[in-house]
C-alpha cells in the first residue's frame, strides 16, 4: 500500500508535463495544424523559464526571493518563449504555407538545441562542477503545496501533494473541453480544423483561428517544459533531461481522440508507465529487465497507435483538414 | 448606370487569375428581387467566378458592385453576408463531424444558444417547406439533405439574395422538383435568386430571365418564356450546336459479358450490390440509372477487378465465343482483355490522373507496361496527347502543362480521350459529363457512340436521365443495389426511370 501510495503522486508528477503538451497539442490540431514542433516547444519553455529564474536568483544574490517575482518571471518568460516558437510556426506554416511536418520536425529540433545550448551557457556561467544548474530557491516556490496538505494522510498524498502548476494544468485541460465543446469559438475551432473552406465561406478568420489556437497551444506545452524542471526535477535543469516527453504529448493526443478532459487521465496513465520499472522488483542480478520495463510507455504508444487507427467512427477520426494548409483562392 | 430596381447591380467586372486570358472580362449583370436568375454558360465561362466575387470568395480586379444604389466592396464572405448575400456552392461548405444545427450556426457571434437558434431554424423551414433533421451529422446525409442545409444556412444568416451553383447536378428528379417547389417558395417570398446551370431543361422550367455568358464574357439576357434552348445554346457556344444525340441500332449485338447472381459487400460492411443478373452486348449502349451510391461504382470496380466480390459470376465471352471468367482475376489481365474503366468520380484527380504531372505523362500512365526495356518511349504518349487535345478541342497551354491547373471540363476530356484511345471491348464511364459544358459533353457523347459503332460495348452510368434515354439501347435502374428493372432505352419514359430509381418494388419489365 505505501508503494502503490507513493506511485500515485510520482505518476502524476510524471504526467503533468504530457497533459500539458497533449492540451496544447490538441488546441493547435483543432485548428487544423500538426505542430510536431511541439517537443522543442517544451524544450525552448523550459530554457526560457529557466534563464528567467537564473538571472534573478543571482540578481538577489544571499538575499531572500521575492515569492510573487520568484514565480511570474520564470512563468512569463516561459510563456514569452513558447510564444515566440508559436508565431514562428504559425508564420511558416500559415501565413508562408511551407509544409506543417517539416516545419514542425525542424522546430524540435531548433527548440531542442536551443535549449541545450542556453543550458550549457547558464552551466559555464554558474561554475559548478555538475553539469547542471540548480535553481533549488525558485523551485520551492513550484512545488510549494498547501500546509495541511501533510497533515491530511493518504488523501493529502494522492491530491494535495502538488505544486501549483500541476492543478494549473488540469483546470487548462477542463476549460479547453469546455471551450471546444461549449463555445461559440470551440465550434469555430472545429470547424476551421475540419473544413477550413467551409468556415472561411461562413466569415470565420481562419488565418486568425489557426494563430491564435496554435501560438495558445504551444504557450500551454512550454508550461508543462517549466513545470518539469522547477517542480519536478527541483529546479535542476540538465540538458537533454526533458527527454521524449514531447513525442509522447502529441502520441497521447490521438490517445485521447483529440479530447481534453481525457487527456488528464491518459497523461496520468501515461506518467504512471513512464515510471513502471521503478517499481517492478527485479533483483540486483537481473537489472537489465529493469531496461525492458523502460520501454513500456513506448511499447503501450505503438500498441494504442494501431489500435486507434482501427476505430471507424467519424467523430473519433483527426480533424479532416490536419496537416494541411489553407489557401482561399486555390483552385 | 445602375438600375434603381436592382436588388445587385454589377458593373464592368473583371478577374483575371493570371494564366491568359479573363475569368469575367467586363462583365455587367443586374439581379431583382422576387425573380430567378439563370447564370448560363459553358464550362470556364465565369459563372462561377463572378457570383464568387458577389459572395466574397474572390475580389474582383476592377469593376463596381451596387446593393439597391449603394456602391458596396465585399471583401470577405461575411462581408457579403452582411449585404444579405447568400452562396450555396457546387461543392457544398459543410463540416462534416458537425451537426446540421451547429453547421447553420457556424460563423455567427453571440453566445451559442443551440435551443434558441433550433427554434428560429425550425421557423425557416417550416416557412418555405424544408424537410431536414437537425440533429444528424451531415455525414449521415444524403446530397439533397445536405443542400437543404446549405439553402437553410444562408435563410438563416437572413440572406435575401442567393446563389445556386449548379444545385441539380447531383438530386434526381424527384429531388430536382421538391427544389424547385422550395424555390418557388422563395421568390414568392420576395427574395432574389441565381441559379448557376448548364441544363437547359431546368433554365427553361425554374427561372424568369436567363443571363449568358462565353469566355468570361457577358453575352446577353433573355426572358426566358420568349426564348427558346437552341437559341440559348448558340448564344452561349457562339456557333450552332446540334442538341440531339445520334443512336444508331445496334450493329451485330453479341453477348459480351454475363454478369450473375453478384453480390458485393463493400469496407463499411455495407452490402452494396445485392443479386445483380445483368448482361452486356457487343455494339450496345447499356445505360445504368441509379441516384448515386446506390451500388454503381461497385458495379463498374467489380467487372475491372478493382472490388472483391462476395459470390456470383462476371463472364467475359470473347468475339471467337471463349468464355472467361473475371472474377478473381488480376485487373491487369482485365484490362489486357479490353475490358476499359473511365470512371470519373466527383474529384476527377482523385481517379485514373495525377495532376502534378502533364499531359504525355498522364498517357503514359496507362502505357508504361508497354514496350521493353529499362527506360520508357515518351515520344508515344506525347503524340498520342498531342492527338486527344486536338480531336477533343482541350483547352491548354501545351502538352507541358500538370494536369492540375486545366479546368475540371478540359481534365475530364483528357482522362476520356485516353481511354478511348485504347480501343476497348468493354467500355464503362461512369459520369463522363459530370461538370461539362453542352458543348464538351456533346463531342463526348459522339466519341461513345462511335465506339460503339466500333462494335465495343458500352455501359454508360450517368445521372442526367434526359440523355441517358437518350443515348442508351437498354436502360438497367439500380435502387439500393438491386436491378429494380431494365428498360428499352427508346421506350422509357423519365417519370418510369425516376419511378424505379426511388421504390424497392421489383418492376422488372425486360426491354429485349
Amino acid at each position: 500500500m505505501t508503494g502503490f501510495l507513493s506511485f500515485i503522486p510520482r505518476a502524476v508528477g510524471q504526467g503533468i508535463p504530457l497533459l500539458f503538451g497533449c492540451t496544447g497539442e490538441i488546441i493547435t490540431e483543432k485548428s487544423g495544424n500538426l505542430n510536431l514542433g511541439i517537443p522543442g516547444v517544451m524544450y525552448v519553455g523550459a530554457i526560457s523559464g529557466v534563464i528567467g529564474s537564473f538571472f534573478y536568483e543571482n540578481s538577489v544574490g544571499d538575499g531572500s526571493m521575492n515569492g510573487f517575482l520568484a514565480i511570474m518571471i520564470p512563468v512569463l518568460c516561459s510563456l514569452l518563449g513558447s510564444f515566440l516558437m508559436g508565431i514562428l510556426y504559425c508564420f511558416l506554416t500559415v501565413t508562408l504555407r511551407a509544409n506543417q511536418n517539416v516545419t514542425g520536425l525542424a522546430m524540435t529540433t531548433f527548440g531542442v538545441g536551443f535549449g541545450n545550448f542556453f543550458g550549457g551557457s547558464l552551466i559555464r556561467l554558474s561554475n559548478l562542477d555538475v553539469p547542471t544548474i540548480a535553481l533549488s530557491k525558485t523551485s520551492a516556490y513550484f512545488s510549494a503545496t498547501l500546509p495541511f496538505a501533510k497533515k491530511l494522510g493518504w488523501f493529502g498524498e494522492i491530491f494535495l501533494s502538488y505544486g501549483f502548476l500541476a492543478y494549473t494544468g488540469v483546470i487548462i485541460a477542463v476549460a479547453t473541453a469546455v471551450f471546444l465543446k461549449k463555445s461559440r469559438a470551440g465550434l469555430h475551432l472545429r470547424a476551421v480544423g475540419e473544413s477550413p473552406a467551409t468556415a472561411d465561406a461562413m466569415g470565420i478568420n481562419v488565418t486568425a483561428y489557426k494563430y491564435n489556437a496554435t501560438v495558445t497551444g504551444c504557450m500551454i506545452a512550454g508550461l508543462g517544459g517549466l513545470y518539469y524542471v522547477m517542480d519536478y526535477a527541483s529546479g535542476v535543469w540538465s540538458n537533454d533531461a526533458f527527454g521524449d516527453r514531447g513525442w509522447l504529448a502529441i502520441a497521447l493526443v490521438i490517445f485521447t481522440i483529440w479530447k481534453a478532459d481525457i487527456g488528464i487521465l491518459a497523461s496520468f496513465l501515461f506518467g504512471g508507465l513512464y515510471i513502471l520499472y521503478l517499481y517492478i522488483p527485479t533483483g540486483m542480478e537481473h537489472m537489465e529487465l529493469k531496461e525492458l520495463y523502460k520501454m513500456i510507455p513506448y511499447v503501450v504508444t505503438s500498441i494504442v497507435l494501431i489500435v486507434t487507427s482501427m476505430r471507424n467512427r467519424r467523430e473519433d477520426q483527426p480533424p479532416a483538414s490536419l496537416g494541411l494548409n489553407y489557401f482561399r483562392e486555390e483552385r | 448606370m445602375t438600375d434603381s430596381n436592382a436588388a445587385v447591380s454589377m458593373r464592368n467586372i473583371t478577374k483575371n487569375f493570371g494564366k491568359g486570358g479573363y475569368a469575367n472580362d467586363h462583365v455587367s449583370l443586374d439581379i431583382y428581387k422576387g425573380e430567378i436568375l439563370s447564370l448560363l454558360g459553358e464550362n470556364g465561362s465565369g459563372k462561377t467566378t463572378l457570383m464568387n466575387m458577389l459572395s466574397g470568395i474572390y475580389y474582383p480586379d476592377s469593376g463596381e458592385i451596387y446593393i439597391g444604389s449603394k456602391q458596396v466592396s465585399i471583401n470577405s464572405p461575411k462581408d457579403a453576408y452582411d449585404l444579405g448575400i447568400g452562396m450555396v456552392h457546387q461543392h457544398f461548405k459543410l463540416v462534416d463531424v458537425l451537426s446540421a444545427a451547429e453547421n447553420i450556426v457556424l460563423g455567427l457571434s453571440g453566445k451559442l444558444d443551440m435551443k434558441n437558434a433550433r427554434e428560429t431554424i425550425q421557423k425557416i423551414c417550416d416557412r418555405y417547406g424544408f424537410d431536414v433533421d437537425l440533429d444528424k451529422k451531415i455525414y449521415n446525409m444524403s446530397v439533397s439533405e445536405k443542400q437543404t442545409v446549405e439553402i437553410v444556412k444562408v435563410l438563416y444568416r437572413g440572406a435575401d439574395i442567393l446563389i445556386l451553383d449548379e444545385p441539380t447536378a447531383v438530386l434526381t428528379p424527384q429531388e430536382t422538383k421538391k427544389l424547385f417547389e422550395v424555390m418557388r417558395n422563395m421568390k414568392d417570398d420576395g427574395k432574389a435568386l441565381v441559379i448557376i446551370t448548364h441544363k437547359l431543361d431546368e433554365v427553361m422550367e425554374i427561372s424568369d430571365r436567363v443571363a449568358i455568358l462565353r469566355r468570361g464574357e457577358f453575352i446577353g439576357t433573355l426572358i426566358t418564356k420568349n426564348t427558346d434552348p437552341q437559341e440559348m445554346t448558340d448564344m452561349m457556344v457562339g456557333h450552332r450546336v446540334e442538341l440531339n444525340i445520334e443512336r444508331p441500332e445496334p450493329l451485330d449485338p453479341k453477348p459480351r459479358l454475363k454478369i450473375s447472381g453478384l453480390n458485393i459487400t463493400n469496407e463499411e460492411g455495407l452490402q452494396k450490390i445485392r443479386d445483380v443478373d445483368l448482361s452486356i452486348n457487343s455494339g450496345e449502349i447499356l445505360g445504368i440509372a441509379g441516384i448515386s451510391g446506390c451500388g454503381q461504382k461497385e458495379l463498374l470496380e467489380a467487372i475491372a477487378g478493382l472490388q472483391k466480390v462476395d459470390s456470383g459470376s462476371i463472364i467475359y465471352i470473347d468475339d471467337d465465343g471463349t468464355e472467361k471468367e473475371l472474377v478473381g482475376m488480376d485487373p491487369v489481365k482485365i484490362k489486357n482483355l479490353g475490358v476499359s474503366l473511365s470512371f470519373v468520380p466527383e474529384d476527377r484527380l482523385g481517379m485514373g490522373l495525377v495532376g502534378n504531372m502533364d499531359l504525355s505523362d498522364n498517357m503514359m500512365l496507362r502505357s508504361f507496361r508497354e514496350g521493353s526495356g529499362v527506360f520508357t518511349d515518351r515520344k508515344e504518349p506525347h503524340k498520342r496527347a498531342e492527338k486527344i487535345v486536338k480531336q477533343l478541342h482541350v483547352d491548354t497551354p501545351g502538352i507541358e502543362t500538370p494536369v492540375r491547373r486545366l479546368s475540371g471540363g478540359n481534365i475530364q476530356k483528357i482522362l476520356v480521350g485516353r481511354e478511348l484511345y485504347q480501343r476497348p471491348k468493354v467500355l464503362m464511364t461512369a459520369y463522363v459529363v459530370r461538370g461539362l459544358d453542352i458543348n464538351s459533353s456533346y463531342t463526348i457523347y459522339d466519341l461513345i457512340v462511335f465506339q460503339k459503332l466500333a462494335g465495343t460495348a458500352v455501359i454508360f452510368v450517368g445521372e442526367d436521365l434526359d440523355v441517358l434515354l437518350q443515348i442508351s439501347d437498354r436502360v438497367a435502374v439500380l435502387c439500393d443495389g438491386h436491378i429494380n428493372g431494365v428498360l428499352d432505352g427508346r421506350k422509357a419514359t423519365k417519370s418510369e426511370v425516376g419511378l424505379l430509381m426511388t421504390s424497392l418494388k421489383e418492376g422488372t419489365r425486360d426491354g429485349e
